[in-house]
């Protein structure tokens, strides 16, 4: 199935088959045989889409089940009843709106934060020369390497030391300026480095300093790059867990994936359609931006993946 | 003039550079440091031990445990994640009816928090729940998932590789899309079968893409952590206690800073490690660069 399908990949807007004309008689097609073979593709690709896609959706319906019809056997996808029953309670039992204000305020500053100082570093690494250079671009990405579980630990007792804890200072900080924040260097450097050099030397002519070449001119014509490092950035942020459960103690400084799990009763048991509903309510609004803007998102990561 | 763009080159590098300093350099100085004393939170009193946390390594007994079911899990993510995302991108690369739609699709859990995601997850693969409710419909009656070592296993990793595999589809599409279509018309005049143009042209092709999506997936997998603690909180047992799910137990839950931070500590040697790895294998296996 790869294999075949990796044949046709390649010829990209060749209509699956007619087939090649040539010496080899392979496969020649019986008329039926492209349809089949469409056929197929669909099944298959329908067939692996379901677990991609039926968990939202299964989210989604859960949140307006009754709690009765949560585990209900056989299941039910779409309630009879539904009820914002759960969307209710997602907001009195936790102080929700405010730990959705942290999230999204966190993440919105962490990324205007990173798009800076990425966009900066970028352009020194890439068009500025200066003693030790690549040296020190090497120290940076060091910043790459280093899973945030083994600076954790340190970290906290860093932030403890200067009274950080229990506020929102290190979810922004360490975000913004360490692993998320080195990733986006490297997009931007990477992306800088592919424009033609003579950018400069004609911005030097019409007067402009390192300052106003790296605001006036690069950072306009590295809309794609910008565009996925706040991606990247954004996302990265938004998803923090293990940094917030272990820095934040009071409830109504919780980021969202901390809030989320905090949905149980006395005995520890989960309220599930409370929780999902919380979930719905952190997914789709990304999810919808994501929708919209998706073809801005898609490119944006292949690009910073593929100057790779 | 030179003299003074480089102080600005500096000046631009500044804020990234103290940056990764203070938040990364620093505090993995701090972790070799704690990981040669013995810390006691209660006291605050630090007791230089040198190497007894890393002669500890090799005595506890449930590190190989941990170490086995690392190996498994990010083994597990990245073949899945690789070949799954590799035949998505095939099936992908071409034109027809929904395609878009198709990638929209595979795509969007990327952009779903990891801790809802995995919240579903767990909630669809309750005793109870959504999956087994879906098997009993054939009458199938499905394993608990997640209250069972195997299954339990396969759960994170396929959570895991669901939730990120867009990425690498992504990521694959648009190398796949660099390979030039006359080099496959070449290979089919002189009579290649798909199989061939695939293995002989495609792979080579898109080998630097491949490197660079492994080393990025087998980082991501040994990090990944909400995913364990919300799914399995490493159970049941030991059976899905993977690296990183262990040094935060033992830091946090045990406040055994000091061996904390030497487990801590191996587990940036082996991310290091295999990006080296990979970095060496990039000379051999890579044919192809810009």
């Amino acid at each position: 199935m790869t294999s075949g399908a990796a044949g046709t990949a390649g010829a990209t807007g060749v209509r699956a088959s007619p087939p090649p004309t040539g010496v080899t008689q392979r496969k020649v097609p019986r008329p039926g045989a492209a349809v089949v073979r469409r056929v197929i593709l669909y099944v298959a690709l329908i067939v692996l889409a379901a677990p991609f896609v039926v968990p939202t959706v299964w989210m989604i319906a859960s949140s307006f089940k009754p709690l009765s019809e949560i585990f209900a056997s056989p299941p039910t996808i779409f309630t009879d009843s539904p009820t914002w029953a759960a969307y209710a309670e997602a907001f009195t039992f936790q102080p929700f709106a405010q730990q959705y204000f942290n999230s999204v305020y966190i993440a919105v500053l962490v990324t205007l934060i990173t798009m800076l100082v990425s966009s900066l570093a970028g352009y020194a690494f890439a068009r500025i020369r200066f003693p030790g250079r690549n040296l020190l671009f090497l120290v940076v990405l060091i910043g790459l390497l280093v899973p945030g579980e083994v600076t954790i630990v340190p970290l906290f007792q860093m932030f403890k030391q200067v009274g950080l804890i229990n506020t929102h200072w290190p979810l922004i900080l360490v975000t913004a300026l360490a692993a998320p924040c080195v990733l986006a260097t490297f997009v931007m450097r990477q992306f800088f480095i592919s424009l033609p050099g003579e950018l400069e030397e004609a911005a030097r002519l019409d007067g402009l300093g390192r300052v106003g070449i790296w605001w006036r001119i690069f950072l306009p014509l590295a809309k794609p790059a910008l565009s996925a490092v706040a991606i990247l950035t954004f996302l990265a942020s938004w998803n923090l867990y293990l940094e917030p459960t272990v820095y934040l103690t009071s409830p109504e400084l919780f980021t969202l994936p901390q809030a989320l799990t905090r949905y149980t009763d006395a005995y520890g048991g989960e309220m599930w359609n409370t929780q999902l509903a919380a979930a719905t309510m952190t997914v789709v609004p990304v999810l919808v931006v994501f929708l919209i803007a998706q073809k801005q998102f898609v490119e944006g990561l292949a690009h910073s993946g593929l100057k790779g | 003039m030179a003299r003074r763009d480089a102080l600005t080159g500096y000046l631009f590098i500044s804020p990234q550079l103290i940056g990764v300093l203070v938040f990364v350099l620093i505090p993995v100085g701090l972790a070799i440091y704690y990981s040669l004393n013995d810390w006691n939170i209660f006291t605050g009193e630090l007791q230089f031990v040198g190497g007894d946390h890393y002669a500890a390594l090799l005595e506890d007994p449930q590190l190989p445990s941990v170490l086995g079911a690392t190996a498994i899990f990010s083994g597990g993510v990245v073949a899945l994640n690789i070949a799954l995302g590799l035949a998505l991108a095939v099936m992908l690369n071409r034109r027809f009816r929904g395609v878009t739609l198709f990638r929209t699709l595979f795509f969007s859990p990327v952009v779903v928090s990891v801790v809802a995601w995995t919240l579903v997850w767990g909630f669809l693969l309750q005793d109870n729940g959504g999956i087994n409710g879906f098997l009993a419909q054939f009458g199938v009656v499905g394993p608990n998932w997640l209250q069972e070592g195997p299954t339990a296993m396969a759960a994170v990793i396929v959570t895991q590789v669901v939730r990120s595999v867009g990425i690498n589809m992504v990521l694959f599409l648009s190398a796949l899309q660099g390979v030039p279509g006359e080099l496959y018309e070449a290979a089919r005049i002189d009579g290649a079968r798909n199989s061939t143009m695939f293995t002989r042209i495609t792979l080579p092709l898109i080998s630097p893409t491949l490197l660079l999506t492994a080393i990025i997936t087998i980082v991501g997998a040994l990090q990944a952590f909400a995913q364990i603690a919300v799914l399995t909180q490493g159970g049941p047992g030991l059976s899905t206690t993977v690296l990183v799910y262990y040094v935060f137990q033992q830091a946090f839950d045990f406040n055994n800073i000091g061996y904390g931070s030497t487990l801590a500590l191996m587990l940036l040697t082996f991310v290091m490690l295999l990006t080296v790895l990979q970095w060496q294998l990039r000379r051999k296996w890579v044919f192809y660069e810009d």
